[in-house]
């Protein structure tokens, strides 16, 4: 049954992508929203609009029951989740499909096992999927450990196993390293938990983050090429570009291979990303985690490819098969996708809510901006400080680097403070320009440059 | 007599974590600096502190609610 009213149980720049794709598909969009949010671009954009509750978003956009009321209400016969809040949550999937709704997605039992480190990662190595190497249970003995550690390979990580966080982590870079750690990590993990047996876990020194987009109907599955994400600050992305420029013709098909023959194995419907460490010195890569909904960075994505992705999801969900084959799946050209927060790189990146006075970026063809922001707007502070993504498509990685130097200093965002700062002195670096990055890069870089911003 | 003003637009938590005593009860000296409250700004907490000594009086908004920047968030006497 093809989906007639969708509802958008989300906000912010995914909301308006969401209603975007959907309209052109002739769907009717029904956007929820929080008393906070009243104002916002999405709210203006959807046929109709519903409001949910208070602006806590424990109160709205993570509260399962009013939304599913809200469906109801508005006689939604679909939800999309977009990412974040609900999106991963498979007690509100279970909720959708009990109000009889369809939800734009994979079913609560597929999210349950990949939101599950241990059930993913059990899943990987069942599809002959490779993970990041480690010892199989606990170990307590210190010949056994450098036995395991011969064959993980150095260098290692100790990780008590009680307990959690990074707390008595000890990173062994040969034997004799690991035969004086592994008794202290011992020792501290007894006298913390009464539980000394420890992991081991091989490290990936200088590791890139290179994510894999997948689309399946339940049946088939196929893969649009990777994602490279390695500009990170606080676990949070701020870049990402498609093609990776670390990856040559044979390495990139045999990871996008690993991601499709996973996706294959589950049975995987709607969209996904297999996310993956790639060690650039051996050619490695190992299986981290799979988001099981539509990702920040899917533009750049799409750029290269030239398939909506989004669209591609709600076709499946209202229970067509996949529309394309991996045949008719190219990639063209380089895309990188910058986000745009609302936080004053000079001051520690302090989050800056607030009114829009003036709005201005480049419209064109070659450059995409996609954003939920109108001059006048004020931005509400309690939800998250992404405001935009400024996207390029270029011929070469170069040639997007440049045109997004230009579109950063073509875009103008007055009346709050962004990182834009931040992403223009990103463009003017050697690492970045030569592709030299992995995912710590970027906190040294902001520590060794403190005085970038003033 | 001076009032504590929040410096951003939030949520306000006059507690540390859920189910822990208040920052401040009335009659405790405040020292400037003092961490008085929280505020939750775009998913970040911003500690809100004194810009003067004195004596606490009370809280003038509840726990978890939202606040406008400048807007006075406790007293002093």
């Amino acid at each position: 049954m093809a989906i007639q009213r969708l509802l958008i149980a989300n906000r912010g720049e995914i909301a308006v992508r969401i209603i975007k794709a959907a309209q052109a598909l002739g769907i009717t969009t029904i956007q929820i929203y929080s008393e906070a949010d009243e104002t916002m671009l999405a709210v203006a954009m959807a046929d109709e609009s519903i409001c949910i509750g208070p602006a806590p978003a424990a109160q709205s956009y993570l509260n399962v029951e009013a939304i599913i009321a809200a469906a109801q209400a508005s006689h939604a016969d679909a939800v999309h989740p977009g990412y974040g809040f609900l999106a991963e949550n498979a007690n509100f999937v279970r909720a959708v499909t009990a109000a009889g709704l369809i939800f734009v997605g994979p079913d609560a039992e597929l999210i349950d096992m990949m939101g599950n480190k241990i059930a993913a990662r059990q899943t990987a190595i069942k599809a002959g999927v490779p993970v990041v190497p480690g010892s199989d249970g606990a170990i307590s003995d210190l010949d056994e450990a450098a036995r395991i550690a011969e064959q993980i390979g150095y260098p290692v990580m100790i990780k008590a196993a009680a307990g959690g966080g990074g707390r008595g982590i000890r990173i062994a870079d040969d034997e004799a390293s690991l035969r004086r750690l592994a008794p202290q990590a011992q020792a501290e993990a007894q006298a913390a938990f009464g539980d000394g047996s420890y992991y081991l876990e091989y490290v990936v020194v200088d590791a890139r983050h290179i994510e894999v987009q997948i689309m399946g109907d339940g049946k088939d599955a196929v893969h649009f090429f990777e994602r490279e994400c390695s500009l990170q600050r606080r676990r949070q992305k701020i870049w990402e570009e498609a093609p990776s420029a670390a990856l040559d013709q044979g390495t990139r098909h045999e990871l996008c291979q690993s991601a499709v023959t996973l996706a294959k194995t589950v049975g995987y419907k709607g969209a996904g990303t297999v996310e993956y460490l790639y060690e650039e010195n051996t050619g490695r890569f190992f299986f981290i985690e799979m988001n099981t909904r539509i990702q920040v960075e899917h533009p750049v994505t799409e750029q290269i490819t030239g398939h909506d992705l989004v669209a591609e999801m709600i076709h499946i969900a209202g229970g067509a098969a996949l529309s394309v084959a991996q045949a008719d799946i190219h990639m063209s050209g380089h895309s990188i996708e910058v986000r745009v927060n609302a936080e004053n790189p000079a001051m520690q990146f302090l989050p800056s809510p607030g009114t829009i006075d003036q709005l201005s970026f480049d419209h064109s063809n070659d450059v995409r901006f996609d954003h939920f922001l109108y001059e006048g707007y004020t931005i509400p502070p309690f939800y998250d400080s992404l405001v935009g993504k400024l996207i390029i498509h270029a011929d070469d990685r170069q040639a997007a680097i440049t045109q997004l130097h230009a579109a950063l200093a073509g875009t103008v965002i007055k009346g709050i403070e962004t990182t834009i700062p931040l992403l223009m002195a990103l463009t003017e670096d050697a690492d970045v320009k030569s592709g030299q990055v992995h995912t710590n890069w970027l906190e040294h870089w902001l520590e060794n440059n403190p005085q970038i911003f003033n | 007599m001076s009032d504590i003003q929040s410096p951003l637009p939030g949520t306000f938590y006059f507690t540390p974590s859920p189910g822990e005593p208040a920052f401040k009860s009335a009659g405790e000296s405040v020292s400037e600096g003092d961490v008085i409250g929280l505020i939750e700004v775009m998913k970040t907490f911003i500690e809100v502190k004194a810009t003067a000594a004195g004596t606490f009086d009370s809280y003038v908004i509840d726990n978890e609610q939202p606040v406008q920047a400048g807007q006075v968030i406790a007293k002093l006497k």
